[in-house]
């Protein structure tokens, strides 16, 4: 469904990505994981059209999409969440879901002022279908409170609701557990675990809780220092050499890094 | 004919260093704050009229009132920064911009309550006869514009790159963090650098208005022809704002003296536009930076 | 538009229908006229700030369009008034997308500056090729409509506040909408905004373009009504007015703009005596609002009324 093909991406001097490919099955849970500045959001990024890659070229139901920029990329169907929570502040969490119903519905500018009837059908529909969304998450009891109020854990459920509004194809999540105690953290794996079985769409899982990691993906892609080091299912990624290198080498700066930021 | 363009070239120059001084303004705000500070024109205007004030209706003599013309508008800078922008610290970009227009409206209503609406001369510097260039008339009072121009660059580029003041104050428009991690006292700088570019306005207008006259109203034109100047050769570059304040000097004399006196100030206006919508390069964030303080 | 809006609505329409009958008074009148008229500029630009987050200071710009082009139209090419002016919105909407398209690209100050340029640029031009020139020029037909023309200054009050009604409910409809939401969401985060697919370009301009219409229609209106006008009422300082009006009303309420234009309508009324201060006036107000009343009247009265009702809950 996604295939990501020899991608370079340079900041200035710093070669974030070098020469990385990945293909995501469609219906898997494709994990993403590496230490710190591997270059998984990057990558993220430029799937979902934020940054355009200096080479290479990611296809997505076998569609060239490198070089779209990310609102229409978001209208062929992926979606995400960001690393540092990106919901819109000033508006409820309702309203958070009903902008994400932005790209399946098509009230105009005119007719919206104009409230033509079939435009308030619309609105109602939106209403009704991001309740359904809150509800799905488990979020139902908060729709009237302001996005900016809610505790870290809730703002990225909703975050992935807010993507999930968006009937997206493919979705990718960039940490979404960063923040999330213990119990939160399991809540969030069986929502994943949910979204992929019941909606059937596939999830691109950037993560540093190996244990969330291992328990719900179908396969793991390791990056380092922009490279490709491993993929494997999650036993196999468990068991290679290199990763338990790269990995334990900074197991104690992961912990540090993580920390500070959370 | 050359005499002509002569007259119409130095003239240019003239005025032109003013804008430098404005668009030099602006950068130093610009560099310590990241703020444009729409007030610029005002400090201008402030300078031609206080020194009116001193010489002309105080009878103060002019060394002594050129002092106090500069002290004063550094108290305004000063004043405008520890009243407006420093209880507002880390407002958004909107509050921050509107709030340096409620100051220059309060400024011109205090000018014009004090002023009233008529425009203010005094003599030139220095009593004497104008040179001639090829038939084209240099009065000793645009030699002065220019020299001060000139002189607060140099002093500027001094400041700036030579005493230990100027440095920190550089640095906390490279990064204000690490200014701070340091032992810079960034409240203070950003204070400095209002007081600097109130003065830097105040001497445009000292020099100017034997020249051009000076009327309460004059700060918003000046402002946006300062600005012009500033992002001409790119926001915070002081030789830019320098050569973009001529050259808009120069084009709008020219614009005056050749075609329609009443399109001087469109021709400025036109470039603005222009430089924004068509030279975005150094201009406005490029989507890198804006990337950077994103992620 | 929402339940509290329609409440609000109906005493808003409670009032203007009113307000002539219990005072005549043709003073209060013409005030309540211009109150109308800057109010119809006051609520494009609430759309365009509070919502989208863009700022303009050339609003004045779009109002001289409209007055200029509907006086021109009717006075010299003899257009019926209804006609000239929806061919100065029109002008006034091509005028919008033709600056918009570059400007809004820039972020905060060069958006600030770039929209003062035009307005100034607007303002030299009616000073240099208007009718007139800077004295301007006069005899602008009335309004009229099927036969019927408007000369009292009743019948422009109630003429103009008709049409703040329509423009509001048209605006209340839109904010309240899935483009509504979406302006306020570029507004919050413009990153989020394209993930989630909006048409954020799209929108940006679309809203420009609404704000610049209201604006010619209430530069026209004010054309035919005062029927003589020069460039001077279409300076930087009337930009600056109406951010002044949008601001002290609260930003982020349209009813706000509504506020915020009469408030500072009949200031200056109410300060005749201090005829020299009145820059000075306005700019302290803008001031201090700025600094200590930033949410502006509106939103505070709301937050105040929400929290008397929450006490009264509680006592009961
Ligand atoms: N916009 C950017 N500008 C400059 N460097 C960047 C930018 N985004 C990411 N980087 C750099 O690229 C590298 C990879 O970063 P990132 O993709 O965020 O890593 P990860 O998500 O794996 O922690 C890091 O060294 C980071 O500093
Ligand atoms: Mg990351």
């Amino acid at each position: 469904m996604l295939n990501i093909k020899g991608i370079w991406k340079s900041f200035g001097g710093l070669m974030a990505l070098r020469h990385i490919s990945v293909d995501v099955k469609e219906g898997d849970i494709k994990a993403l994981i590496g230490p710190n500045g591997a270059g998984k959001t990057t990558l993220l990024n430029i799937i979902s059209g934020i940054y355009q890659p200096d080479k290479g070229e990611v296809f997505f139901l076998g569609r060239n999409i490198s070089n779209l920029p990310s609102t229409k990329i978001a209208r062929k169907g992926i979606s995400r969440t960001f690393q540092h929570v990106e919901l819109f502040g000033n508006m409820t969490v309702l309203e958070n879901i009903m902008v994400g119903r932005y790209v399946k519905t098509k009230a105009g500018f005119f007719s919206s002022g104009l409230k033509m009837p079939y435009v308030m059908k619309e609105e109602k529909e939106i209403q009704r279908k991001s309740e359904e969304i809150l509800e799905y998450i488990n979020l139902a009891q908060r729709n009237d409170e302001l996005a900016s109020n809610l505790p870290i854990g809730e703002q990225r459920i909703l975050e992935i609701g807010r993507a999930l509004a968006t009937e997206p194809r493919l979705l990718l999540l960039d940490e979404p557990a960063a923040g999330l105690n213990i119990r939160e953290t399991r809540n969030l794996g069986e929502i994943i675990r949910k979204i992929r079985k019941e909606l059937r769409i596939t999830i691109v899982l950037v993560e540093h809780d190996m244990e969330l990691v291992m328990r719900i993906s179908d396969s793991i892609t390791v990056l380092n220092f922009g490279e490709v080091i491993a993929e494997g299912t999650p036993l196999e990624v468990q068991k290679n050499r290199e990763v338990i290198v790269a990995y334990l080498g900074e197991e104690e700066e992961i912990q540090r890094g993580y920390n500070a930021h959370t | 004919m050359l005499t002509v363009f002569l007259q119409f070239l130095f003239s240019g120059l003239t005025v032109g260093s003013v804008y430098a001084l404005v668009g030099i303004g602006f950068n130093i705000i610009y560099n310590a704050t990241s703020i444009i500070n729409l007030a610029q024109g005002e400090f201008v205007v402030i300078g031609g009229l206080l020194m009116w004030f001193f010489t002309e209706s105080l009878k103060l003599p002019f060394l002594l009132s050129a002092v106090l013309t500069i002290l004063s508008a550094g108290l305004i800078g000063l004043l405008m920064e520890r009243l407006t922008i420093k209880p507002l610290k880390n407002a958004d970009l909107l509050l921050m911009i509107m709030i340096t227009i409620a100051v220059s409206i309060v400024l011109r209503g205090i000018l014009m309550f004090n002023f009233g609406k008529d425009p203010y001369v005094y003599p030139p510097f220095t009593e004497g006869e104008p040179l001639s260039i090829y038939g084209a008339i240099i009065q000793q009072q645009t030699l002065w514009v220019i020299g001060i121009t000139g002189l607060c660059i140099i002093l500027l580029f001094l400041f700036f790159n030579k005493t230990i003041v100027g440095k920190a104050m550089l640095a906390c428009a490279v990064n204000p963090t690490a200014a701070k991690l340091v032992g810079i006292n960034v409240s203070r700088m950003v204070m400095l650098s209002f007081i600097l570019s109130a003065v830097v306005g105040a001497i445009g207008g000292m020099a100017i208005t034997p020249i051009s006259l000076m009327e309460y109203d004059k700060g918003p034109m000046l402002a946006v022809k300062g600005f012009c100047a500033a992002i001409m050769g790119g926001l915070g570059s002081n030789r830019g704002a320098v050569i973009g304040g001529f050259i808009i000097g120069i084009l709008e004399s020219m614009t005056a003296g050749y075609i329609h006196s009443g399109l001087k100030d469109a021709v400025a206006l036109v470039i603005l536009l222009l430089i924004l919508f068509f030279k975005p390069a150094g201009i406005f964030v490029s989507k890198t930076m804006l990337q950077l303080r994103k992620f | 538009m929402k339940k509290g809006d329609s409440l609000v609505f109906f005493i808003f329409i409670f009032l203007i229908g009113l307000l002539p009958v219990l005072s005549g008074s043709t003073y209060i009148m013409t005030v309540g006229v211009f109150a109308g008229i800057n109010a119809l500029v006051a609520i494009g630009l609430c759309i365009l700030m509070g919502y989208a987050g863009q700022i303009s200071l050339g609003q004045a710009g779009f109002y001289g369009i409209g007055a200029y082009v509907s006086a021109v139209l009717s006075l010299h090419f003899g257009l019926p008034v209804v006609v000239s002016l929806i061919l100065a919105m029109v002008v006034a909407a091509m005028v919008a997308v033709i600056l918009a398209v570059p400007a809004l690209r820039l972020k905060g100050h060069y958006l600030a500056v770039a929209t003062l340029g035009f307005g100034e640029i607007i303002y030299i031009i009616l000073n240099e090729w208007g009718p007139g020139g800077p004295s301007g020029f006069g005899d602008i037909p009335h309004f009229s409509l099927l036969g019927y023309t408007i000369t009292s200054t009743t019948g422009y009050f109630y003429l103009i506040w008709g049409l703040v009604a329509v423009v509001m409910i048209f605006s209340l409809n839109l904010i309240h909408s899935r483009t509504g939401r979406a302006l306020r969401a570029i507004h919050d985060s413009e990153l989020a905004s394209n993930a989630m697919g909006l048409d954020v370009v799209e929108l940006k301009i679309k809203v420009f373009i609404l704000s610049a219409v209201y604006a010619s229609l209430a530069g026209g209106l004010y054309a035919h009504y005062i029927t003589f006008i020069s460039p001077s009422s279409f300076s930087l300082f009337y930009s600056i007015l109406v951010l002044m009006m949008v601001i002290v009303g609260g930003i982020t309420n349209l009813w706000g703009a509504i506020i915020g234009a009469v408030v500072i309508t009949v200031l200056p009324e109410l300060l005749r005596r201090f005829e020299e201060f009145d820059v000075l006036v306005y700019g302290l107000i803008l001031t201090l609002s700025l600094m200590f009343f930033r949410k502006g009247l509106v939103p505070i009265l709301v937050e105040k009324i929400k929290k008397l009702r929450g006490l009264a809950v509680v006592k009961h």
